[in-house]
């Protein structure tokens, strides 16, 4: 599936709760099913500056696509990480660095892409694009 | 007679709603809420006095100069010190305590020793560091126990003639203890140090009064205490102040510049180089009035019951912890909840309209101690009530369901 499309996926999951409870719930919920950085990457290197949870990220070329690997100390931050992480990963490095994430907004997590956000949401998608900037020049 | 209802007229913001919900504010002990006579007073400095002030043979600055010196005077008999030009306006309690640090850079030597206790706000540690690498001097930290409580034995026996400065805080910000200050400083002196106390979150609850209290040097933020931020005091005594070289060059601080050589103005301008907050410094004295009119008595008791209740109230929660357990604590409660991230319950808690802080509260070293990523800490003003303690107890519970 193309980003896109899976940012509508989630659009979609997200558009059956009428309440930021039931929004908060399903995102815990995405959290458990985040595929889990190895333990071994679980270094201070690739902790995500700007949360005030921990966040790991780890990342690895798969034939011509990136495939990310997260965790998280905090619930909530898991599942923001997990939505990420079911959007960018498995995809190709230029488009992950070409990729929109309006998607958030309309979900209901606006309030996280607030730069004054200890969670960091605007870290993280900084650092996944980072890494896709990273591995899209070593294809080149 | 205090009355909360009454009081609680007295500041707008606590009317606001947040999302959707009304607005239950905990994090006093990062900033607290301004009156309207603060604001007023704040109106009346644009709409009828604005000037620059000390220089200006107008009468528009000779105003702003009075009310301004006013001010002064008025933090100096809140806090009781002997002279006004012993307060020094700076722009909060960070500034304060970099002017001393600064200052004490052309006093020590390598190998002199600064103590430091083990709770305190990065602004009373980093500074300090700085100032020991500059210099060579050494610096040692008073161990506290479990409880959040100094270890009052361990710091005699760092005490030696070495010891040139002990700082401190009157109150944690993220525990909430009281400190033993009288005995920290007495038993400093006993040594021949300094002490710098580090008032920021006592102010809002304690009247101090340095000349009972003996203390060299003792910090104020305006923001904490119903004033606004930006503008601060720090309070030294004048045979210090008079060691201390300037910390910043410019207007203001000076008697005769040529450039040859530059004299200092007298004390306090010779720490108020350039044009200073003069509306936050007027706004700071009308904060004082304000909270003195309540009476710093009145305040304590409430904010004792409310501590008291909502202490008693969390602690029925599974699982829920409180650090910090002083047995003289002011109104902060820094709590986790068992396999629950202190980021997650602050997150839940604002969707529900509960403004608290979460996290190391600028005092990683406290958080190491006990081992943990941070807090949630609510901080409880004379303006909060106990059915605001309700709300954060629902809350809280609410929260805990959702993320276990």
């Amino acid at each position: 599936m193309e980003i896109k499309e899976i940012q509508q996926e989630i659009i979609d999951e997200f558009s059956m709760f009428d309440d930021w409870m039931q929004r908060y719930e399903y995102m815990i919920e995405l959290g458990k099913s985040l595929p889990l950085i190895n333990e071994k990457y679980k270094t201070d290197d690739n902790i995500i500056k700007g949360c005030q949870s921990r966040v790991w990220v780890h990342a690895e070329l798969e034939d011509d696509k990136l495939v990310f690997t997260a965790d998280s100390d905090a619930i909530i931050t898991k599942g923001i990480i997990a939505i990420l992480v079911r959007t960018f990963s498995d995809q190709k490095p230029q488009d992950i660095i070409e990729a929109n994430t309006e998607f958030i907004d309309e979900i209901g997590l606006k309030e996280h892409l607030s730069p004054n956000r200890a969670n960091g949401l605007v870290s993280m998608i900084k650092q996944l694009k980072l890494y896709a900037v990273a591995y899209q020049t070593q294809l080149n | 007679m205090f009355d909360v209802q009454k009081i609680r007229k007295d500041f707008p913001i606590l009317n606001r709603e947040v999302n959707g919900k009304p607005l239950v504010y905990l994090d006093n002990a990062a900033t607290s809420h301004t009156p309207k006579q603060v604001m007023d007073a704040i109106v009346d400095y644009y709409s009828n006095y604005n000037a620059n002030i000390h220089r200006g043979v107008h009468t528009l600055s000779q105003e702003a100069t009075d009310k301004y010196e006013a001010a002064r005077h008025k933090i100096q008999n809140h806090f009781n010190a002997a002279k006004s030009h012993e307060i020094i306006f700076t722009s909060g309690t960070t500034h304060s305590i970099n002017l001393v640090a600064n200052g004490f850079s052309t006093l020590l030597e390598k190998g002199d020793e600064l103590l430091v206790s083990a709770m305190e706000h990065h602004s009373n540690i980093v500074p300090w560091q700085m100032l020991a690498e500059r210099t060579g001097a050494i610096l040692k930290v008073i161990p506290m126990s479990i409880k959040g409580e100094l270890e009052m034995d361990a710091y005699v026996r760092l005490l030696s003639d070495k010891t040139k400065l002990v700082f401190c805080n009157h109150i944690s910000n993220a525990l909430g203890t009281i400190n033993p200050i009288d005995e920290i400083i007495q038993k400093a002196h006993a040594v021949g140090a300094a002490v710098l106390i580090d008032g920021a979150q006592a102010a809002p609850h304690i009247k101090a009064d340095v000349q009972k209290l003996d203390v060299d040097f003792y910090t104020v933020s305006a923001h904490k205490m119903c004033g606004p931020t930006g503008v601060g005091m720090l309070y030294g005594k004048e045979e210090w102040l008079n060691k201390l070289p300037p910390y910043q060059g410019g207007g203001e601080m000076i008697a005769e510049v040529t450039f040859e050589k530059t004299t200092y103005a007298d004390l306090p301008h010779k720490f108020e180089a350039g044009t200073p907050n003069i509306c936050g410094g007027i706004a700071f004295g009308a904060a004082l009035d304000y909270m003195n009119d309540i009476g710093f008595e009145a305040i304590a008791a409430y904010e004792h019951e409310l501590l008291e209740y909502a202490t008693q109230k969390l602690l029925e929660i599974k699982g829920l912890k409180i650090y910090g357990t002083a047995k003289n604590k002011t109104s902060v409660i820094s709590f986790n909840i068992e396999g629950v991230h202190p980021y997650d319950i602050g997150t839940i808690l604002d969707k529900l309209g509960i403004a608290v802080r979460t996290g190391h509260h600028c005092a990683q070293p406290i958080m190491d101690f006990y081992k943990i990523p941070g807090t949630v800490r609510a901080s409880f003003c004379f303006y909060n009530t106990k059915n605001e303690v309700d709300v954060l107890v629902e809350g809280v519970k609410k929260a805990a369901a959702m993320l276990k």
